[in-house]
């Protein structure tokens, strides 16, 4: 759902992994418009982390990527790595799980920053250590030039994070991907990190992949939300939509198994089972064994994700729309 | 950083310190020195008169004390076999030894650590099994293997290179490639599986994802890492220097420290063994000394770890 109809910035289309021979990715299909905020969502392991790795040719050579990334147009799969480095860190930016083991322990933090800033706004010297502190003081590193000759080691967690983000800014990228920025992190650091992101987006206008395996973190900071599931996406909608009234079981399983934010505490009603590995899919649609709504059908064909209304997607044979429709329909 | 050096130094100390003390009781735990050095049916005047002039009658406490005082001031005993200082003794031998080992060592380091760096960034490719090949081979033949067998094709099928003696540097080629050829199959296996290691770290992938040119991520973020692992093992190869080329000046008759440690050892020519185990601890300690040092500039997590007395 774009808001407007101009083309998008990244295009993923038909986007398959294979390691070893073993599908981990399904053919993803995904649009994201420029400055807009879309949240990737699914338990460990649902091919996440690998659409958007694959995406920037990230992953290692054994893997074998297929299908179709386009950046304002230009294909991105299987160009020379000359080519993606000039997309990388300047186009496109990302940032990972863990910041302490994403920072390289043995060279200090301004000049990972400061690399960034040499290849991509060509700044030399003194520029780039003026600059580097400007982008410390922007994601709020206290002392921010002492910071600067810090190594990752001396600094938290959550402010390790904070220079991953600004090392992400240098290049101004039109979109910044964040795969689980938080999930290293404490309750009030997270919170922290996604304000700080929400902040940057707003100052700068790039658009922001957020991937995360917890609804939660998702619904606040996104406009549009994409579940997926063992390598697929099984629903793609407005993310007040998907949050209130989810058509996919497993999305509705996922919210169930979220602590309310307000109101009598209840138990948790985590899924039952876990994420199927890539090699070990069952025929049909793969949430099947785990579904609490699987009819015989679902283990004999694997739903494509079609629209149940406009811009709104689900992979489900049973989904029909919003729940409130759905229910008439199985009272009938 | 100066608690971290006296530590260091300290640590060196004791180690050489332990060293002389280990020599010491070894070598009189093994046998009398004096029916070791005269033969056995030397008349018992003789052998009491050598027992006084070697103080071989004190208390063995005494003779300890007595000859680590002298070790402290440098006083390393004379040959019991022809009475010429220990240390001169040894220290004839030691330039015919770096003869050998030094050019050993750039073998080492010129061609083991490119090919392991090769390796690793290539990996599964052709060049990359023959370097593991290489690299076990190198590995698991012993020295004294590996220069026999160059002495058969060099000297013996293509009479290229001679087989022994030292005349020359031509003398010098065979036993050169055999410490160094077996010295580089390790650090190149060592090397790589160092790159390895770096390589799939996160880190790796953040430089990529940064916009870092592949070139420009291995030579300025992952050599840095990868060569404090690598280090340890160069600073080994560094500290055998003296003491690393036994067998193979044995195989050559090659006349350097290890040939004078055999003769010595089987002669129970105690001083000059003590120098010789000597001249080798204080090597290793400080090639060992030396590698702390370095992972000190390599890793700043131990540099700040070392104040915590790490
Ligand atoms: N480098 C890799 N080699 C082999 N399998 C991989 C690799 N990376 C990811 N996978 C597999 O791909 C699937 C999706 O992984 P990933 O995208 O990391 O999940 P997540 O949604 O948690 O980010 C998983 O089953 C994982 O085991
Ligand atoms: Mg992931």
């Amino acid at each position: 759902m774009h808001r407007n109809q101009e083309a998008p910035l990244v295009e993923i289309r038909g986007l398959t992994v294979d390691f070893d021979g073993v599908r981990a990715l399904h053919g993803i299909d995904l649009a994201i418009a420029r400055g807009e905020a879309v949240g990737i969502v699914g338990e460990s392991g649902c091919g996440k982390s690998v659409t958007w790795l694959a995406a920037l040719g990230l992953l290692p050579a054994r893997a074998r990527v297929s299908g179709s990334v386009r950046l304002q147009g230009r294909e991105l799969l299987g160009v020379p790595p000359a080519v993606l480095d000039e997309v990388r860190g300047r186009r496109i930016a990302m940032i990972f799980q863990d910041p302490a083991s994403a920072l390289n322990p043995v060279i200090r933090l301004g000049r990972q920053v400061g690399e960034a800033l040499a290849l991509h706004r060509g700044l030399g010297g003194a520029a780039i250590r003026a600059e580097a502190r400007r982008l410390f003081e922007l994601v709020g590193i206290p002392d921010a030039s002492r910071r600067l000759d810090a190594y990752p080691h001396e600094l938290s967690g959550g402010q390790n994070q904070r220079v991953m983000i600004a090392m992400a800014l240098a290049g101004n990228p039109d979109l910044l991907v964040a795969d689980e920025p938080t999930t290293a992190l404490d309750a009030t650091i997270q919170a922290q990190i996604l304000d700080l992101l929400t902040l940057v987006r707003r100052e700068t206008g790039m658009a922001l992949v957020l991937i995360s395996h917890d609804l939660g973190v998702i619904a606040e900071t996104s406009d549009r939300v994409c579940v997926m599931y063992a390598g697929r996406m099984v629903e793609a909608g407005p993310a007040e939509a998907v949050f209130d009234e989810p058509l996919h079981p497993y999305a509705q399983g996922l919210l169930a198994a979220l602590p309310p934010l307000d109101g009598p505490r209840r138990r948790l009603d985590p899924i039952p089972g876990t994420v199927p590995p890539p090699g070990n899919l069952p025929p049909g649609c793969s949430f099947a064994p785990r579904c609490p709504r699987r009819v015989p059908a679902c283990d004999h064909v694997v739903p494509a994700l079609s629209e149940k209304v406009p811009g709104w997607a689900a992979a489900c044979i049973r989904a029909h729309g919003p729940a409130m429709a759905d229910r008439r329909a199985v009272g009938a | 950083m100066l608690r971290f050096l006296l530590l260091r130094s300290g640590r060196a100390l004791l180690t050489v310190a332990l060293v002389v003390t280990f020599a010491f009781v070894v070598l009189r735990l093994s046998g009398d020195p004096a029916l070791l050095i005269m033969s056995v049916d030397a008349p018992p005047e003789a052998i009491a008169a050598f027992r006084r002039a070697w103080g071989l009658d004190d208390p063995i406490w005494q003779q300890y004390l007595r000859y680590f005082g002298a070790i402290a001031q440098g006083e390393l005993g004379q040959s019991m076999r022809d009475g010429r200082p220990a240390i001169e003794l040894v220290a004839e031998r030691i330039p015919a030894t770096l003869a050998l080992t030094l050019p050993a060592l750039l073998i080492k380091l010129g061609l083991g650590i490119p090919a392991g760096i090769y390796a690793a960034l290539h990996r599964d490719s052709a060049v990359d099994r023959l370097v593991m090949v290489a690299a076990v081979a190198g590995f698991t033949v012993p020295s004294f293997v590996l220069g026999l067998v160059l002495v058969l094709v060099f000297s013996v099928q293509l009479g290229w290179l001679p087989s022994g003696g030292q005349d020359g540097w031509l003398h010098a080629v065979l036993p050169t490639m055999t410490l160094g050829i077996g010295g580089a199959a390790v650090l190149a296996r060592f090397t790589r599986s160092a790159m390895l290691e770096v390589l799939g770290q996160p880190y790796m992938r953040t430089a990529s994802a940064k916009g870092l040119p592949w070139r420009r991520a291995v030579l300025s973020h992952a050599l840095p890492n990868a060569a404090i692992p690598t280090v340890t093992i160069v600073g080994f190869m560094v500290g055998s220097l003296i003491a690393g080329a036994v067998v193979v000046e044995s195989v050559f008759s090659w006349p350097g420290v290890g040939r004078l440690l055999v003769v010595a050892v089987s002669n129970r020519d105690l001083a000059v063994v003590q120098c010789i185990l000597l001249l080798v601890a204080v090597t290793m300690v400080t090639a060992n000394f030396v590698v702390d040092l370095m992972y000190g500039l390599l890793d700043p997590r131990l540099r700040s770890g070392a104040k915590g007395g790490h």
